[in-house]
């Protein structure tokens, strides 16, 4: 039985006289891959920022399990079980992969109170952290600076950041941006091992990608949702195809 | 707290020498280097906003006059009072005004909060300026230096020039000590992870308007001892002890001395003041020493100018790689 | 309160306002376009009004000219200065992060308090109101105020004027506008950036002399007049927004408004008005009314 773990509905959101969001809903299930793909500007990170609490709707309301977080914080839905990876890395470049995933982890055992006992001998931040780490394929990297390591190797501490606090639904905003063929791939394997556990939102630009990984994929177009369906109906919808892929790309 | 022997060794070593520093030296430069503790204490403050949560604040002084002028008004005028409250009635003082401004500051960023905290200083300051509250202009005096009682019994007196010299540096070691144990807590961790990026920290569900106001609010009640020590040393306490000069210099000794570690506001502590002396100093430059503010602000300049990552900065120079674990580079703060 | 008395203050208020909005226009512009927070910029100012005191006597003396052709003179001398330090010294600072900047401009205002007491001296002085705009000018048969205080208001609304004009219908100012939201675009349009920045620093620079040289005869001439009207301007900018001409305006206007008005109700309390207008607006807008790129 498919659970639906985040549900949007008709959000909009407008900066001044641009409407970046119009009147858009989405649902993310549990053991699901929910892509939404689009051209630059279509407002695809505007949603993700609106759907992590970034950034408040105009309209519409945001539904995580049964509760309307749409008033709630950035860190109280982190808190309610939502993680986010950033277009942008958003890593603590000098300190050690294993820190950076201790520190986030941290926000599930924060006690800030405790200020005689060491952050690095907090046993719950450690083993939350190997475990994000494990899952992400880390684990071996667990020492080294984060600054150091590659494009692709920074892009994994990204999601296992977000992991690190164990989330049920993920927001993954363009997590191969900059990606070579065999770090895609890798990173998709990724996506498909969280795929049982988590909802996961994923917006990309890699089509290949979003074909391969996606149970269902949302199309947008200057803000509004022109299409969604399985992968192969979206592949075949004539709408789609001239608005986004080019008529030729069938 | 395990703390390794090779740290520890020199760090006694240092303690040890610094307590026996004054029987070497003439009272004035006893008087010199109680001046340097108060002040690198006061830059340790400093450094838990700077240094730890990332936020460059023009407006410190602020809590290091309040609580100056705290002890001085609400001191007996007869006897000596008793710091067994004068001392935490100072910081709490300070604590309170860095709450009420602190909350509002923190609503704004980068360069605005440069400015706003440059204001509510300056706010402070023609309070005590411009109002009668603590004698204006002229300031007020505190007549006796404040002792610990219990009761009846005195516990701790601090009249004599070494007394108090050996008060002021063990205030210094402990503030610095509370603070190594704050940044490697959880709290620490995390006032961290906000100072580098403040954005996954949220995302991973930290609070940080809630981290660094705390972070503002401690920062006030240690420069409140720092400003008690101040009061307590000369007895005179006027509004000049809350203007931006003052903001300016101890951020300026916390940015020179470095970020990366929390020792770099004690050695621009040290730096910045024998700075200023040398170029106050008659014997080296005659009659100019009264123009002294210009050679130290072309000095000043020309220190930012040069040593980016501070005094604590120059070993991270000569090696190439960034420091894995205990130090994030001293990044722009904004 | 008396209607009389109330229009008196308003008079006041606009007329400080104005003053204000000179001042902090050039803070704001410079770190519009350049991003340069420039601590020094009061002491621009304070050289302005030192300027009028040392130069009027010698144009009065040596050219026979009046109080205009010393304000003239003092505008032109900042411009060079402007044009010079903006080559000397701030050209230095684009690079620097925010705070650095800070720091640097910290100890140019040391250099430059020193400078003037070597240059000049430490003391206060006055600069004295030009006869033809001495007394009082009666206003709507109803009261009298100061011609001179008109004058000054009359001055500032003329540069705000030409400012607004240079800003929306000639070239430069179109690059200044577009510079203002977008640095590096102007880069990319093949503009020579240096020149440019060079002309907006000047500019600052001249504001900030200007009003300093234009309310010396009222506020007479002391060392920490610059450092004063520079954290108030700090104020004008955190309520206007960074960068906002507009936003400077009103501002201005609005603490010069508060100010007035608030030495009059609440004599005791009167500097910290303008903090708690601006705690206020920080309630609210923390990023200023006019909140610019």
């Amino acid at each position: 039985m498919t659970q639906t773990l985040l549900s949007a509905r008709n959000i909009t959101r407008r900066f001044g006289g641009l409407t970046a969001i119009d009147d858009v809903s989405l649902d993310l299930q549990r053991g699901a891959v929910h892509a939404v793909i689009g051209t630059n500007g279509a407002g695809k990170s505007t949603l993700v920022s609106v759907l992590a609490g970034e950034l408040a709707p105009d309209a519409g309301s945001i539904i995580l399990r049964d509760q309307d977080v749409t008033t709630w914080s950035q860190p109280r839905r982190a808190q309610a079980g939502m993680g986010r990876s950033y277009q942008r890395t958003t890593i603590f470049p000098s300190l050690s992969v294993h820190e950076n995933c201790r520190i986030a982890a941290q926000a599930r055992h924060q006690h800030f109170w405790r200020w005689h006992s060491a952050a690095r001998h907090c046993r719950a931040s450690n083993d939350a952290a190997d475990r994000a780490l494990a899952l992400a394929g880390l684990d071996k990297e667990q020492a080294r600076t984060a600054g150091l390591l590659s494009h692709g190797g920074k892009r994994q501490l990204e999601i296992a950041m977000s992991l690190a606090t164990y989330p049920d639904v993920l927001l993954l905003d363009e997590p191969l941006a900059g990606m070579g063929a065999e770090e895609t791939g890798r990173m998709l394997e990724l996506m498909a091992s969280l795929k049982a556990d988590h909802a996961i939102l994923l917006i990309e630009h890699d089509m290949d990608a979003v074909f391969r990984i996606s149970d269902e994929i949302t199309v947008m177009v200057n803000g509004a949702v022109i299409a969604r369906g399985d992968p192969h109906s979206i592949r075949n919808d004539t709408q789609v195809q001239t608005a986004y892929l080019g008529e030729d790309a069938a | 707290m395990h703390m390794k022997l090779r740290t520890l060794l020199p760090l006694a070593a240092l303690t040890g020498a610094a307590a026996l520093l004054p029987l070497a030296l003439s009272d004035y430069y006893t008087g010199l280097s109680i001046k340097i503790m108060i002040y690198a204490l006061f830059a340790l403050s400093l450094q838990l906003l700077v240094g730890g949560a990332g936020l460059a604040s023009l407006g410190h002084a602020a809590f290091f006059g309040i609580a100056a002028y705290f002890v001085a008004l609400l001191a007996p005028e007869s006897g000596a009072g008793n710091m067994f409250w004068l001392l935490p009635g100072a910081m709490l003082g300070a604590m309170l005004y860095a709450a009420v401004t602190g909350a509002l500051a923190l609503r704004t960023r980068g360069i605005y909060f440069i400015m706003v905290t440059l204001a509510f200083a300056q706010m402070a300051y023609y309070v005590f300026h411009d109002t009668s509250v603590g004698g204006g202009t002229d300031g007020i005096y505190l007549y006796f230096r404040p002792e610990l009682r219990l009761g009846e019994l005195v516990l701790l007196n601090i009249d004599s020039p070494y007394g108090f010299y050996l008060f002021t540096l063990a205030c210094l070691l402990l503030t610095w000590a509370f603070l190594a144990m704050l940044m490697r807590s959880r709290y620490g961790a995390a006032l961290t992870g906000i100072r580098v990026n403040e954005q996954r920290m949220r995302a991973a569900g930290f609070s940080t308007y809630g981290y660094k106001l705390v972070a503002y609010i401690v920062a006030g009640g240690l420069a409140g001892i720092a400003g008690f020590l101040y009061a307590a040393k000369d007895g005179f306490v006027n509004p000049e002890l809350l203007a931006w000069e003052q903001s300016g210099l101890v951020l300026l000794m916390v940015i020179l001395g470095g970020t990366g570690r929390l020792w770099g506001a004690i050695v621009g502590a040290i730096a910045l003041t024998l700075l200023q002396e040398l170029f106050q100093s008659q014997a080296l430059l005659g009659d100019f020493a009264t123009h002294w503010h210009l050679p130290f602000g072309l000095a000043i300049i020309a220190l930012v100018a040069l040593l980016p990552r501070g005094l604590a900065g120059l070993p991270e120079l000569r090696r190439p790689r960034p420091n894995k674990g205990k130090t994030t580079p001293a990044a722009p703060v904004l | 309160m008396d209607p009389v008395i109330f229009l008196i203050q308003c008079l006041n208020a606009v007329q400080y306002g104005l003053l204000l909005f000179l001042v902090a226009s050039g803070l704001t512009l410079i770190f519009g376009i350049m991003g340069i927070i420039n601590l020094a910029h009061g002491s621009f100012y304070m050289v302005g009004a030192y300027m009028a005191f040392a130069l009027q006597p010698l144009i009065a003396q040596h050219l026979g000219a009046g109080f205009i052709a010393t304000l003239l003179a003092c505008v032109a001398l900042a411009t060079l200065m402007g044009y010079f330090l903006e080559w000397a010294f701030y050209s230095f600072l684009y690079r620097r992060d925010h705070l650095q900047q800070v720091l640097m401009t910290y100890g140019l205002i040391l250099v430059f308090e020193e400078l003037r007491t070597l240059v000049i001296d430490n003391d206060v002085h006055g600069v004295p109101v030009p006869d033809w705009l001495q007394g009082s000018i009666p206003l709507g048969g109803v009261m009298t105020y100061p011609a001179y205080r008109l004058f000054i208001s009359a001055v500032c609304l003329l540069v705000a004027g030409l400012m607004y004009w240079v800003l929306t219908r000639t070239r430069l100012g179109m690059m200044i506008r577009a510079g203002s939201s977008n640095r590096e675009m102007i880069d990319s349009l093949g503009i020579d950036i240096n020149r440019l920045f060079r002309i907006v620093f000047a500019i600052g620079v001249a504001l900030a002399a200007l009003a300093g040289a234009v309310a010396a005869p009222v506020s007479s001439v002391y060392p920490g007049m610059g450092n004063a009207v520079l954290i108030i301007c700090f104020v004008v900018v955190v309520i206007g927004g960074i960068g906002s001409i507009r936003g400077a305006f009103v501002a201005a206007m609005l603490v010069g408004f508060v100010d007035t008005f608030g030495q009059v109700f609440f004599p005791a309390a009167a500097g910290v008005m303008v903090y708690l207008l601006m705690a206020a607006v920080l309630l609210f807008r923390p990023e200023g009314l006019f909140r610019q790129g």
